[in-house]
Parts: C-alpha cells; sequence; structure tokens
C-alpha cells in the first residue's frame, strides 16, 4: 500500500477528528500568547474531549510544564511539535505488522465487547489479507447472538472466503476445533476467528474465551498467532477496563480500532498504550469493506494535527 | 477507584477548613476530585463544568453538622445535583389516541437497538400491550433474520419485507399491525453516524411517515466525551422523546447518561443490563449518581433483597441461627436468595465499597451454581452432617456434580468456617455484642473454596479411626 494514500485514508477517516482536535490546537497556538493557566486550561479541554482520559492529559500538561520551565520549549510553533512528538512516542514504535505463521494457517482471534463492530471488522480484515493474495477462512464461533452467524455468512460471500459454521446455540469450541480442522486440510494461509460479544466484566463468558484458545492450541500448538480486541472509537474510559480484562483472559496482540469515521477521537488508543501495553494495528474508517488501514503512529499523529 | 471520592473528599475539605462551614477557599480542591471522578465516568467536559459551577454555588455557605464530616456534606449536594439533573422521568409510554402506537428506535452502529426493541416489545407485552416489532434495518447484513429470531423466541410478530426502503417498510407495517390486531409497533431503524446526512435524512423520513409517538435513542453506557454530539444531532433532526441505555451491566460508570440528558433534556426512560431479553429495567436518576460516583447503588441493592427475600423465611432463618443450627441446607437456601436478586456480579456492584474491591474476584453465578451442584449431589444425611462426608463421598459428590474432590473438600472447609461463625454469633446473642469478631471470621471465610488446600485432605474416617485405633 502506497504511502500517501494510507495517509489520504486516515485524513479522511478523521476528518471531522481534525475539525475539532486539530484546528483547536492551531487556533489555540497562533493567538501568540504565553504558556499560562488559560492557555493550558484550553489544551486540557482539547485533550479531554477526544478521550485521551485525566491520567494522560495530565502527564502530557506536566511535560509541556516542565518543557516551558526548562525553556526547552519557547514559542507556540514548538508547542505543536512537542504535542505531536508526545503523542507518537506514547503510541510507541513497536512493530504493527500482522504476525504471521512461519508455517501456515496464521489464526487471528478477534475478541471484543458487544456492538463494537467485530463482524465487520472481520470482513475488512479478510478482504485486506486476501487482496494481498493470502488464502482466508473464517469461524463463526458467535453462536449466542440472534443471527450473528448468517451476518458473518453474508459477509464471507461478499469477501469471497470460506466460512465455517454450526448451528445456532451450538458450542463455540467445536466451531473453532472444525474451522482448525478445515483450515489445515484445505491448506488455508490465515484462519480469521469471530466469538460472540461479551461485556468484560462477564467471568464465565472470558473463561469460554479461554477455551475457544485451548481447542485452537490442541491443533496449532502456537496459535492463535494474533488476538485482537475491536475497539469502538466512540468508547471512552472503559476501553480501558476491556483491554485490561480482555488480555487477563486471552493474550492479547493488538487493537482494532473501529468506528474512527464517526466524531470520535479514538484518543483512548493512547491511554490504553500506556497503561496496558497493546499496539494498535488496524483501523476502520467507515462502512464499506475497504475503509481499512493498518494502523501508522505516524500518519494518525499527522493526521490528528493537520492544518487544513 | 472510587469508593474513595468521599474519603478524598474529607480529606481535601477537612485540610482546609478546620471550621464547620464551607467556603470558597477549602471547596475548591473537593471539587478538583469530583471533576477528576466525573470525567473518568465520561461526562462530557462541558457538561462537567456547568455542574461543578452550581455545585459550587450550592455547596458555598452550607453548614456542616457535627455530627457528620464536610466531605460527607458535599457528597450529598453532588448527589442531590446529580439526581436532580438526570431526573425527572416517568417510564410511562403515552398512546396513540387511535390506531397503533408507534415507537421508532434510532442510534449509532452497535448501540444495542435490535435487541433493546426485543427486550422493549417483551417489557411492553408484559404490561399487557400487544407488540409488533418491524425490521426496518435494511443495511446491516442479517439484522433483519435477528429480529425475526428475536420474534420467534418471544412469540411476538415481526414485519418485514422484501425491500430496501425504510420508509416503505414503516408504512407498510401499519397496515399489517392493523390486520394482525397489534397495538404497538417497535420500529427498529439502522444504525448510523450522527453525521450521515443521507442516512439522517432517511431517518426523518421515516419518522415523518409514520409520525411515532414515541422516538428513543438507544445509547450505549460506555460512549466517552462523543455521546453529547451524537445525541444533540439525533435530538435536533428527529426531536426524541427519551433514551435507552444499554450494556450497563458492564463496569461502565455510565457518565454518558449525564452528558446525553444534558444536551437533549430528554428523560432517560429505559436501562439494558444484560444480553438476556428479560434485562430491561426503567431508569432510576438515584441509581444512576451513586455509580456515576462510583459510591454503589444501596437503594437498589435493598429493593432487590426485600423483593427477593421472603419475610416468613427470613423470620425463620434467624431462629435457626440463633439456635446455632445451619446446615447445608441453609446454605443452599441462603445461595437461592442471593441468586434470586439477580446476576452476583450486579449485586456486588451495588454495595457500597465493595463494588470494585471485589471485582477482581472470579466470583460469578457459575461458581454459585456449582456450589448448588455439590450441596444437591450430596444425600440429605451428608447436608446435615457435613462431617460424615469422607474421602469416597467426596468422590461421589465430586462425580455428581462434575466436580473434582478437592473442590468438594474446599466446600465442606469453609461451610465448617461459616457454621462456627453462626455459633460464635449466636452465642454473641443473635449478632449482638461480638459483630466485630463475627465480620473479621467472615472476612477469612473463602465461600467457594477457591483457596482450598492442594495437598489432600485427610479423611474424617480414617481420623476417626486413628482416634478408635489410638483409644
Amino acid at each position: 500500500m502506497v504511502f500517501g494514500s494510507l495517509f489520504n485514508k486516515i485524513k479522511a477517516g478523521l476528518s471531522k477528528t481534525r475539525s475539532a482536535l486539530g484546528q483547536s490546537l492551531w487556533r489555540l497556538v497562533t493567538v501568540g500568547r504565553k504558556i499560562d493557566d488559560a492557555f493550558l486550561d484550553e489544551l486540557e479541554e482539547t485533550l479531554i474531549l477526544s478521550d485521551l482520559g485525566v491520567a494522560a492529559t495530565r502527564r502530557i500538561l506536566d511535560d509541556l510544564r516542565t518543557k516551558y520551565r526548562d525553556r526547552t520549549i519557547e514559542n507556540q510553533d514548538e508547542i505543536i511539535n512537542f504535542l505531536k512528538n508526545d503523542l507518537r512516542a506514547s503510541l510507541g514504535a513497536e512493530t504493527r505488522q500482522l504476525n504471521l505463521a512461519p508455517k501456515a494457517p496464521t489464526v487471528i482471534l478477534i475478541v471484543g465487547v458487544n456492538g463494537v463492530g467485530k463482524t465487520t471488522s472481520i470482513a475488512k480484515l479478510a478482504a485486506l489479507l486476501k487482496s494481498e493474495g493470502h488464502s482466508v477462512l473464517l469461524a463463526a464461533c458467535d453462536t449466542f447472538r440472534a443471527a450473528a452467524t448468517d451476518q458473518l455468512a453474508i459477509w464471507s460471500e461478499r469477501a469471497g472466503v470460506d466460512l465455517v459454521r454450526h448451528t445456532p446455540g451450538g458450542d463455540p469450541g467445536a466451531v473453532a476445533y472444525d474451522a482448525v480442522d478445515a483450515a489445515l486440510a484445505r491448506g488455508i494461509d490465515v484462519l480469521i476467528v469471530d466469538t460472540a460479544g461479551r461485556l468484560h466484566t462477564q467471568t464465565h463468558l472470558m473463561r469460554e474465551l479461554d477455551k475457544i484458545v485451548r481447542v485452537i492450541k490442541k491443533k496449532i500448538p502456537d496459535a492463535p498467532h494474533e488476538v485482537l480486541l475491536v475497539l469502538d472509537a466512540t468508547t471512552g474510559q472503559n476501553a480501558i477496563a476491556q483491554a485490561q480484562l480482555f488480555g487477563q483472559a486471552v493474550p492479547l496482540t493488538g487493537l482494532f480500532l473501529a468506528k474512527l469515521d464517526g466524531t470520535a477521537k479514538g484518543g483512548i488508543v493512547i491511554a490504553i498504550k500506556q497503561q496496558v501495553n497493546v499496539p494498535v494495528k488496524f483501523i476502520g474508517t467507515g462502512e464499506k469493506m475497504d475503509d481499512v488501514a493498518p494502523f501508522d503512529a505516524e500518519s494518525f499523529v499527522d493526521a490528528l494535527f493537520s492544518k487544513d | 477507584m472510587f469508593e474513595s471520592l468521599t474519603q478524598k473528599l474529607n480529606e481535601a475539605v477537612r485540610q482546609l477548613s478546620g471550621r464547620g462551614r464551607i467556603s470558597e477557599g477549602n471547596v475548591k480542591d473537593a471539587l478538583r476530585e469530583v471533576r477528576t471522578a466525573l470525567l473518568e465516568a465520561d461526562v462530557n467536559l462541558k457538561v462537567v463544568r456547568d455542574f461543578i459551577e452550581t455545585v459550587q454555588q450550592k455547596a458555598i455557605g452550607l453548614k456542616v453538622l457535627s455530627s457528620l464530616q464536610p466531605g460527607q456534606v458535599m457528597i450529598k449536594v453532588i448527589h442531590d445535583e446529580l439526581v436532580a439533573m438526570m431526573g425527572p422521568v416517568s417510564h410511562d409510554i403515552p398512546v396513540a389516541p387511535a390506531g397503533p402506537t408507534v415507537i421508532m428506535l434510532a442510534g449509532l452502529q452497535g448501540s444495542g437497538k435490535t435487541t433493546t426493541c426485543g427486550k422493549l416489545a417483551r417489557y411492553l407485552k408484559e404490561k399487557g400491550r400487544n407488540p409488533m416489532m418491524v425490521a426496518a434495518d435494511l443495511q446491516r447484513p442479517a439484522a433483519v433474520r435477528q429480529l425475526q429470531v428475536l420474534g420467534e423466541q418471544l412469540n411476538i410478530p415481526v414485519y418485514a419485507e422484501e425491500s430496501k426502503d425504510p420508509v416503505r417498510v414503516a408504512r407498510g407495517s401499519i397496515s399489517f399491525a392493523q390486520m394482525q390486531g397489534c397495538d404497538t409497533i417497535l420500529l427498529d431503524t439502522a444504525g448510523r453516524l450522527h453525521i450521515d446526512d443521507e442516512l439522517m435524512t432517511e431517518l426523518e423520513k421515516v419518522a415523518k411517515a409514520v409520525s411515532p409517538q414515541q422516538i428513543y435513542l438507544v445509547c450505549d453506557a460506555m460512549t466517552g466525551q462523543d455521546a453529547v454530539n451524537s445525541a444533540r444531532e439525533f435530538n435536533e433532526r428527529l426531536a426524541l422523546d427519551g433514551v435507552i441505555l444499554t450494556k450497563l451491566d458492564g463496569d461502565a460508570r455510565g457518565g454518558a447518561a449525564l452528558s446525553v440528558k444534558a444536551v437533549t433534556g430528554k428523560p432517560i426512560k429505559f436501562i439494558g443490563v444484560g444480553e438476556k431479553l428479560d434485562r430491561l429495567e426503567e431508569f432510576y436518576p438515584e441509581r444512576m449518581a451513586g455509580r456515576i460516583l462510583g459510591m454503589g447503588d444501596v437503594v437498589s441493592l435493598v429493593e432487590k433483597a426485600q423483593a427477593s427475600v421472603e419475610a416468613a423465611d427470613a423470620a425463620k432463618m434467624q431462629e435457626r441461627l440463633a439456635r446455632a443450627e445451619f446446615t447445608f441446607d441453609d446454605f443452599l437456601k441462603q445461595i437461592e436468595q442471593v441468586r434470586k436478586m439477580g446476576p452476583l456480579k450486579e449485586i456486588m456492584a451495588m454495595i457500597p465499597g465493595l463494588g470494585s474491591a471485589m471485582k477482581d474476584l472470579p466470583l460469578d453465578d457459575h461458581e454459585m451454581d456449582v456450589t448448588r451442584a455439590m450441596i444437591e449431589s450430596m444425600t440429605a444425611g451428608e447436608r446435615n452432617r457435613p462431617e460424615t462426608i469422607d474421602a469416597s463421598r467426596r468422590r461421589r459428590i465430586a462425580r455428581g456434580s462434575g466436580t473434582q474432590p478437592q473442590d468438594v473438600a474446599g466446600l465442606v472447609k469453609s461451610f465448617d468456617q461459616i457454621q462456627g461463625m453462626v455459633k460464635q454469633m449466636s452465642s454473641a446473642g443473635a449478632f449482638g455484642k461480638d459483630k466485630a469478631a463475627a465480620m473479621k471470621a467472615m472476612q477469612g471465610i473463602d465461600l467457594f473454596g477457591h483457596g482450598a488446600p492442594k495437598k489432600r485432605m485427610r479423611s474424617t474416617r480414617k481420623r476417626k479411626d486413628r482416634k478408635r485405633r489410638s483409644r
């Protein structure tokens, strides 16, 4: 994927975000005043409103205050650069590539609370991987919600990938087992496992996830190679608890930040990176199947601060 | 995280006051803590600002009674103000004077409209209405099918037609409802972004075509700062009549409730508290205020306890406790009573202070069910005299309940402790003087045998045998 198109995609997805965060920041700094309390208050407001959270916002403000006192930052223009660097650093520099197994199939487990957009995200991921030349198989392990399997079936048809499904109400572990079998037998490159939405506070449902992982491991000991938590970009501080508790149940390897095309800023991913240390790997920027992009901290931050 | 707000407030106010009056000076730090608590609960920043200002005005000059701490007085002011802001609510759903009453549900993607539609239909049916659901979500794959499945489960008719036009579907549903003799129509619409002009216009058209008596916004309780923007837009386009807040069964503090109420001015009618179709509750601002502040929901807890524990049962139990008779059967009864109150986590969350402390314990309804299975696998004799449960009986009970013998051993051990505690309590005069000691004993109890000894417990029979031998 060309970098330019990626940047544009994020920018387009974040168009509303920019108008909220980017513009107000530029307005803030071009007034040409000192870094005083009023300035810091306005900056705090801007950051809090992007769901960065109280703790992360405070840390950034403290950093800024120190830098100003040390005379590292003197004029307004430097503030934007400072904030950009700060946010980029907060997002970490680790690899955001999908961890593909040395020996196919790679198993990707998708988890998340209800209504964050797991099924749609899976369809996007499947289409993306297929466009890169991988053969993809889906496993419909959401056997709980009414018509969830049907929903995934429609997406699998649209994406042109196969699906392993059982009758509704069945055991998700059994579906996973069959799907791994099928992936091995058909020589599939990537198996994506959909799971039912569950609130992270429901211990028994979290244990069910663990069971799915164990079932997969029976056939492929080093799987799942990726466990992606799908987050709704409009979610507030509760996303931290989601990442923490899902992380306790299954070994999370990344986040899929869905619904970034709203007015939400997804600032929560910065708080999550800081507190739970799970990197964002993908973003969903629309309802269409190709509205997906690998996450890139540089573009993300640039898009946030873009002036136009 | 929060049960400390009262504490923090106490400290903040005390440090500066020393005197029994809340002043502008000493209230500042306290309000800072409140601000943080509200922001952490995802209340919108602008709403927080207005709120803090109101509270400040109300609090300054308040005299603190000597029997109270300033923090408690502050909490009361804050709590009352939250309640005032989120209320008043009415759970009535107005009925159309003629023809079927139409209720329309709208909201962002994934907020829980379809599930809420099913829950609301069930609620109305229980209230004696004859509802019908309309599948007007023609966007999301299989959304129509999802509603049909819910309709089958609830035995409530679902209207769907092969069409791409939700306006047409909505219109068609009215004559169908009249034919079917349904008096209430629930319109499930597609989820959409509030900035998607085309889809928002479509929603307006649907509303215009069937002029609903009520339009509800379905809103995810976990939404962050952006909740105000979407709620405002939906309200401007549709003139909402109320809000239904979903996914409150998680640990989200639900600050969105306050934000949405503040920007729309429309009452929150119902809350969704679980995936099952009967998990819809009427909204009470008092309870929500406690939750946003993280203080636990004492009102609900007391109500639930009263509703599920029958007075006669309770009296009998008291009597038995007083005589220090407490068997596995009593234990089972207690479990069932707790079970009747609702999911355990929910109850835990309502207890002030306990909520967050217990959050990490692997206590859940499943564990309770396992405990019940173990007790139910015991014979009547074993339930009355747990000391007779030896290794072979443990194995049998474990087989019967699908557990391990260690689990049974753990349960018996825990029960033993409870029994000891009951004896202690009754000897202290019906929960009287020695309450502290009893409470202390209670804290050490591991109700579900998590801390069951790793090594195998010796069977009581062997011990008895040994005793006999030594005699």
